[in-house]
């Protein structure tokens, strides 16, 4: 009876990794398979000719190398300042109390709730007011905001766990709050904070609709956006969407793998977006 | 927790500026101007008079079938997509529950989709089910299951359960997490005393483990619930919420509206929504107290 139940996990377990798994195993084996051949049944589950041509193409046809390199700018920049601001505000939720303090974290958590699609119309306007539609820098200021709830809300839970006395020892031995803060405390958190700057870096790296929204030049254009513009064509080129798919995905893959445990706890913290 | 001074308040200040003031300009900024917006005639292509004109808006999105069928659909695509996700999930979670060699490693790999954005996650079931070179289709003919192919995304019926499959197979995983950690609060001391009592397993789960991590499922579910329905992403890129409307939910409504620059209405879908997530949210909180009290 026992045996026989571990066998039914064991056999479920393995069917539920395959269906996880077997979307992106899919669409690798398309972006490498040669055009005729994505186009044609019975449908190869392994590539005849391997072939690297849609990998090439985009780098050739589609401009993909600037998208990627503007991409990385926004995410890079976005994910820097949100961070910085998240370990300032961060500490200060979690160190003092002062009046409006309640109402801050609501106001937070409240962003995190609320269907902000009703924010996109107005922040177009906005960004063209301000002369930052089809720029890189009116991006990295939203996403920013789009992020500052969720980094602070988990940075505050990261402090929350590093206890009072290391920094007063520091302060005792004369050092201000924010030395002690800097010295003391953020090594610390370290992986705390790396995982929450990973986190958002992906989070722009995967944002649609505001980069949508307030790019359409081609020298601002980021992947989601390039790749929206590819569906939106008559016909897509599976082939070429199958390598962008791939090439986009494969750095989050790594950076979420590396923090997967970070994201589980800010999961159940609420200040993740599911 | 220490007392309140002016230069302890002007570091909490300079602290919490830069945050505050991001969210405010860039977040609550625009949300209100939108919300203002719903009671004008604002359409980015005639911006020459904005007048407020009352609830024409409203009057106006509320008349429309499109919005009624976004609304049903959304109905469809929270409550089925929800049903799977938890039940699938909470399955994994028990399976997941005890350790065994390479659990985490199953969990890193069982993880991944949530490296995706909705969008990609679209594109790729988008792909897989192509009505003529679709691997799902290939699959169920190969297995004896259809003996034509189905143009899944084409069909309305279909459509809806393709999107549904779409998101299943996304949010199982959060809710596998999620409860395994709802079920790692249980103290270790109740399921002791249950089993001196001589309490099976299946009377330990029903009565044990789940009244104490009710209250937890609750929540979540809730969150999900919000979740699932701001989640216009993956319709999108799958479906773009056809075919005639079919996969349309009330976000991607709503983002058709922004695209198709009437402001006006956007502002209004975005009330509707607000409205309908609040009295939900009341509703649904009340409920389960309600569950815990008796």
């Amino acid at each position: 009876m026992r045996r026989v139940a571990t066998v039914a996990k064991v056999v479920v377990l393995t069917a539920w990794l395959l269906i996880t798994l077997f979307p992106l195993y899919w669409i690798v084996v398309t972006s490498l398979k040669p055009k005729p051949e994505i186009f044609s049944v019975p449908l190869k589950y392994w590539p005849g000719t391997v072939t690297f041509e849609h990998y090439a193409d985009l780098f050739s046809f589609a401009d993909f190398g600037a998208y990627l390199l503007n991409s990385l700018m926004v995410s890079l920049v976005a994910a820097g300042s949100v961070t910085a601001i998240g370990v300032l505000g961060g500490y200060t939720l979690a160190r003092f109390a002062f009046p409006g303090r309640g109402v801050l974290m609501l106001a937070f958590l409240v962003t995190q709730m609320i269907p902000l699609f009703i924010a996109l119309g107005p922040l177009y306007l906005l960004m063209s007011d301000l002369d930052l539609l089809n720029r890189l820098a009116g991006l990295m200021l939203v996403y920013v905001a789009m992020l500052v709830p969720f980094a602070t809300i988990i940075m505050r839970g990261f402090y929350e766990r590093v206890p009072v006395a290391l920094e007063e020892a520091a302060q005792v031995d004369g050092a201000s709050r924010l030395v002690a803060m800097v010295r003391v405390v953020i090594p610390v958190m370290l992986p705390g904070i790396a995982a929450t700057f990973i986190f958002a870096f992906v989070q722009c790296w995967n944002e649609l609709f505001l980069a949508i929204t307030f790019i359409d030049s081609e020298d601002a254009k980021t992947i989601p956006v390039a790749m929206n513009s590819f569906i939106t064509q008559y016909d897509i080129d599976w082939g070429s969407m199958a390598a962008a798919t791939v090439v986009s995905v494969v750095p989050t893959l790594v950076l979420f793998a590396a923090i997967r445990r970070y994201i589980v706890e800010g999961l159940t913290a609420g200040a993740v977006k599911g | 927790m220490r007392t309140f001074s002016v230069r302890r308040a002007r570091f909490i200040a300079l602290c919490l500026l830069p945050g505050v003031v991001f969210v405010a300009l860039f977040t609550y900024y625009p949300v209100i101007r939108g919300a203002v917006m719903a009671f004008q005639r604002y359409n980015l292509f005639d911006l020459t008079s904005t007048p407020f004109v009352g609830l024409e808006n409203f009057r106006a999105v509320l008349g429309e079938d499109r919005f009624w069928t976004a609304l049903r659909n959304t109905g469809t695509w929270v409550a089925v997509s929800l049903f799977f996700q938890f039940f699938l999930g909470f399955g994994l979670a028990l399976l997941l529950r005890r350790h065994f060699r390479g659990r985490g490693l199953y969990q890193a790999w069982v993880f991944f989709p949530w490296a995706m954005s909705g969008f990609l996650i679209g594109l790729l079931w988008r792909w897989m089910f192509n009505g003529q070179f679709g691997v799902i289709n290939d699959l169920l003919l190969k297995t004896g299951i259809i003996d034509q192919r189905i143009g899944f995304l084409a069909t309305p019926g279909w459509a809806m359960t393709s999107v549904i499959v779409a998101n299943v197979w996304y949010g199982v995983t959060f809710f596998a997490i999620m409860i395994m950690a709802a079920l790692q609060s249980v103290p270790k001391e109740l399921y002791e005393a249950a089993s001196v009592d001589g309490a099976s397993r299946l009377r330990q789960f029903w009565h044990v483990t789940l009244p104490h991590i009710r209250p937890t499922l609750a929540l979540i579910v809730l969150l999900r619930i919000i979740w699932i329905l701001n989640f216009p992403d993956l319709i999108y890129s799958m479906t773009g919420g056809g075919p005639a409307g079919s996969t349309d939910i009330i976000t991607t409504f709503l983002i058709q509206q922004v695209i198709g620059g009437d402001y006006g209405r956007a502002g209004a879908v975005g009330l509707l929504i607000l409205g309908l997530l609040l009295s939900f949210s009341v509703f649904y909180l009340n409920a389960t107290r309600f569950e815990k009290a008796r």
